[in-house]
């Protein structure tokens, strides 16, 4: 749905900062999320997981276990059957493992029991027989040809000589005539990289709440992105109909892409139809760092070339992902990202997907950009060091703009990218002084934002109120957003809407909550809902006057006679429509459903001072701003929200989050204490500045905003790490240990 | 080993439950008193999300047994407001979009509340310093930090 | 003739073009055509794929109306957190 026409729209409540609905309840402890239900009978759920990186299952005996009393129920892979569709197959057996273990904390059994304390008891007694097999971990390791293959079978065809049959995927793409690119370059830089998995570090471990009939009925309550994706998966996993399970998404304590799939749901169910009692499954923290989703490791090249005055010539990239022990396409975002911000002549993008024995990757904001950008933005800020030319004059100088073939095929619409860019050269903090070890370093980020599948219904209650159902979890305040966008539709205040997330019996289909879809096409979901329901009211009015449905026009919360030919009645105010809908043909409901098209791209631009401390290496992020086109802020609390968090979570990406994998394949720091997320005392305020240049495809001009805000840092704070320190890190993250050394070595 | 019957006051109020020898207070409040407001996010005591006061002292809930409750006053998320009006912190919080998912939230509330009882009138670095045991993912800190400023101005009257 | 950019994985199910021509019509008719022409891109067609027309991204759209001067870049299937 196009931008309104009427660009000039004066909004009354959009960009207001109303209190959000689910407030209280969150202050209070009164708001439930995913380890907070039971039920009457409930059992506890627990799952055995493999000691080993990579090893055979030659059998599983759980005789001493089911033993046990209180002991319900016991599962293995044989509980499961064997889907025929592989995407479905592959999440199964990261569930439960089948033949092999393919990871440190693949599940390999579960138990129902009485009490946690039994449940744990049970596994100790359930033996396994592994034979180990050689691992894998790192990407580049993976794709040597004397790799360990982590699954057969795998391989990408034509899979070229001297590569593991490890490596799933490849692809390239670009323009342009790279030779004659790199020839007219007055300087060339070319240098590889690695980044760390990260992990999304949600605060809620994943937990739900199964309970399933004998007859194929059930009963899901979890912490989810996606009720509806949840049901999908679990349907086909457990051979039953969608429409008998239905899956309620809890409130939910963070996502960040991380639950957009499953881990323990379809085995809470299978453990519920085995023991006929509901059961319930909590992940430790050590179970969600070794067996949900991290993202990508990375290792990558990239070679640009630039001409004395700034302007890029050529620019080349090879990344290269692992995602795990799973196939996963992760790097085709990296690759498509890596450039967008760039106008370029002749550009080239290789990509390649390799196994590990490591968990199955999980989306993670903006998945695959942040890596491949970070190499990006490092070279071309080694050029404007090498050169002496100022980053973001450089910046502008080549950047993308309406009408620029991107380097991933589409030419690109309104964008707010040279907008962001010259919003940072007139802020004031790209010129503050910087001491002694200090440096200033900047990056672009880019994300492509999504619409896809969305219902939404809006209900006129007869007290004048109204309420929506709509089908995605609130993340981040989107049940705000959407009343807000309801309350400019309709013209009644903010405080007269309810949104609520409904269960998947509740309303259609609606996409998980990711791709920084929720503001733009619920938002653009609830506009028509709206639109329908104003018309079905000047449609009531037009009956209660007496005269055409199209002399009835709706304006600022009252259905008003289009003209003086329509005849002099006195505007109806929602309200007084509301009251008499009874008397007038019923209740009054607007709706929509679509697969929203038209989500904008997104830009930001981030600036950052650092200062390196000489004798540890520890750096110090002492200012940072953060720049982002967010088309329309709706509510723009949580729009700067986004990007204050995303940048924190870049900054804990570039500064010490990381897997650290031992020689034996397992995984060294599954805890908060030993993969150190950012606390409050490690960072300064991030300033922010939201630019508005409208997304066409929305009518209010809203532009995704969630994901853009992670991509930027990882080079930002490498770039000043570099200025502060004359030293260029390539490996993420730039630990104190691993800054020191690189220090020691440059003497 | 047998249960233990614990004799305690909980937000005010005198409760008793029986626990195990090594049951913590967490799971004692959110399993068997139904006080789901404290949240489990590691069992370790690296994210604070489950603080709640014991004595007055600022605790992370799960690295207490249930029985040393006994005898002692538990101040948990769910004794902070009085009735309908939210303390100052809480309302702060909601109008500064202290929140985004909410889950670590009444553990910062509790920790926070703690730190302005000893210190009315902290400086920034105090609050990032007396937070850092709290972790959160979605804000960033930045609105948290502002939004205990805020409370604390309207808690000293200024 | 609408011109379709093809991305790089799937270039091999078109004999290394980089781009392929198709009647004007819906994404649907042209998904179709390209399945006749080049029955190696079926696999993944049926798999979802993406387009970009315009410079605006489409997560599937059957019946979107693609015209002779529209620029269309078939995509992979696109996911987010």
């Amino acid at each position: 749905m196009p931008l309104d026409a009427n660009k000039k729209r004066v909004f009354k409540v959009i960009g207001t900062r109303p209190a959000r609905p689910d407030g209280i309840d969150k202050v209070t402890g009164r708001a439930l999320y995913g380890a907070d239900a039971t039920a009457p009978g409930m059992l506890f759920g627990h799952i055995l997981r493999s000691p080993h990186a990579h090893a055979l299952i030659k059998s599983i005996d759980t005789s001493a276990a089911e033993a046990l009393s209180g002991v319900k129920a016991i599962i293995t892979s044989k509980d499961f059957g064997l889907p025929d569709d592989s995407s479905v197959l592959d999440v199964q057996d990261n569930c439960m493992a089948r033949e092999k273990v393919l990871y440190d904390g693949h599940a390999v059994a579960a138990v129902a029991a009485t009490s946690a304390a039994i449940a744990k008891k049970a596994l100790k007694l359930i033996k396994v027989d592994y034979e180990a097999l050689p691992h894998v971990t790192d990407v580049d390791a993976a794709m040597r040809p004397d790799a360990p293959i982590v699954q057969a079978g795998r391989a990408m065809d034509d899979l070229p000589a001297g590569l593991s049959e490890n490596v799933t995927y490849h692809f390239e793409f670009g323009h342009g005539d790279m030779d004659a690119g790199f020839d007219k370059a007055d300087k060339i830089v070319e240098r590889s990289f690695k980044t760390a998995a990260t992990h999304q570090g949600y605060i809620e471990p994943h937990a739900c709440l199964a309970s399933m009939n004998s007859d194929g009925k059930g009963e899901l309550w979890c912490c989810t992105q996606g009720q509806f994706f949840v049901r999908e998966l679990c349907a086909d996993i457990l051979e039953i109909e969608a429409s008998q399970l239905r899956v309620t998404a809890s409130e939910i304590g963070g996502g960040f892409g991380g639950k957009t799939t499953v881990f323990i749901e379809p085995v809470a169910l299978a453990l519920s139809r085995k023991s006929g009692r509901p059961v319930k499954i909590v992940m430790s923290r050590e179970e969600v760092f070794r067996a949900s989703g991290p993202t990508v490791s990375s290792s990558s090249d990239v070679k640009i070339g630039m001409t004395k005055d700034g302007r890029i010539t050529a620019a080349h990239a090879t990344f290269r992902y692992q995602g795990g022990a799973f196939p996963c396409g992760t790097v085709q975002f990296g690759a498509q990202s890596a450039f967008a911000a760039y106008d370029l002549d002749a550009v080239q993008t290789i990509g390649w997907s390799v196994l590990t024995n490591r968990p199955k990757e999980a989306a993670y904001r903006a998945p695959g950009a942040p890596m491949a950008i970070y190499a990006v933005e490092s070279v071309v800020d080694e050029l404007c060091q090498e050169l002496g030319l100022d980053p973001l004059d450089v910046r502008l100088k080549n950047a993308a703009q309406k009408g620029t073939k991107s380097s991933y095929g589409p030419t690109f619409d309104d964008i707010g990218l040279k907008a962001t860019l010259e919003a940072a050269v007139a802020h004031p903090h790209y010129t503050a002084p910087l001491g002694p070890n200090q440096g200033r370093g900047l990056s672009c980020g880019f994300w492509f934002n999504f619409g896809g599948n969305t219902c939404v219904s809006l209900n006129v209650n007869f007290d004048g109120t109204v309420g929506i159902t709509e089908g995605n979890p609130d993340i981040g305040g989107s049940r705000a957003s959407i009343s807000l966008m309801a309350a400019e539709e309709l013209g009644i205040p903010y405080e007269k809407v309810r949104t609520i997330v409904a269960d998947t019996n509740s309303i259609g289909h609606n996409d998980i909550t990711d791709g920084s879809r929720v503001t733009f096409a619920v938002g653009l979901a609830t506009i028509k809902a709206a639109r329908d329901a104003k018309q079905k009211m000047c449609a009531r009015v037009a009956k209660i006057w007496d005269i055409d449905e199209d002399a009835v026009y709706w304006e600022d919360g009252y259905a008003k006679p289009s003209g003086p030919n329509a005849g002099t009645f006195d505007p109806m105010s929602l309200e007084e429509i509301a009251a008499i809908s009874a008397e007038t043909g019923g209740p009054i409901a607007g709706h929509h459903e679509v697969n929203a098209d038209g989500a904008g791209v997104s830009f930001g631009v981030h600036l950052v001072d650092v200062e390196v401390d000489p004798e540890t290496g520890a750096t110090e992020v002492l200012r940072y701003t953060v720049f982002q086109d967010a088309g329309k802020a709706i509510h723009p609390d949580y729009v700067e929200g986004q990007m204050q968090g995303g940048a924190v979570q870049g900054i804990g990406w570039a500064l010490n989050e990381e897997y650290i994998y031992g020689e034996d394949g397992r995984l060294q720091n599954p805890g908060l204490l030993d993969y150190r997320i950012p606390v409050a005392s490690d960072l300064p305020n991030i300033d922010t500045v939201i630019l508005e240049i409208p997304n066409p495809g929305h009518p209010y001009g809203v532009r995704g905003v969630g994901e853009t805000p992670i991509v930027p840092p990882l080079a930002a704070i490498s770039n000043a790490v570099s200025r502060a320190t004359g030293l260029r890190m390539s490996e993420l993250p730039m630990s104190p240990p691993r800054v020191l050394k690189a220090l020691s070595a440059k003497g | 080993m047998k249960n233990i019957h614990v004799s305690t006051t909980i937000n005010g109020d005198p409760t008793e439950f029986i626990c195990a020898p090594d049951e913590s207070l967490l799971d004692v409040l959110r399993d068997r008193l139904g006080l789901t407001g404290s949240k489990e996010g590691c069992g370790s005591g690296d994210c604070g999300a489950c603080s709640v006061t014991v004595n007055g002292r600022l605790v992370c809930s799960c690295l207490v047994l249930g029985a040393e409750a006994d005898g002692a006053a538990v101040e948990t998320i769910e004794g902070m407001a009085q009735g309908e009006t939210l303390h100052p912190l809480q309302q702060h919080f909601i109008d500064g979009a202290a929140l985004q998912c909410g889950v670590c939230t009444p553990g910062i509330l509790v920790a926070a509340k703690a730190l302005l009882e000893k210190n009315p009138n902290p400086t920034d670095t105090e609050i990032r310093y007396w937070l850092a045991g709290n972790l959160c993912r979605c804000t960033g800190y930045d609105k948290i930090i502002k939004a205990v400023q805020s409370a604390a101005a309207e808690m000293r009257g200024a | 003739m609408v011109k379709v950019a093809i991305w790089g994985s799937l270039r091999t199910a078109t004999d290394g073009k980089a781009e392929v021509e198709a009647d004007p019509g819906t994404f649907k008719q042209i998904l179709d055509q390209l399945v006749v022409d080049y029955p190696g891109l079926e696999p993944q067609i049926k798999r979802g794929v993406s387009f970009a027309l315009d410079g605006k991204i489409y997560r599937d759209a059957w019946f979107t109306k693609i015209n002779d001067d529209s620029e269309l870049v078939l995509m992979p299937y696109m996911v987010g957190g």
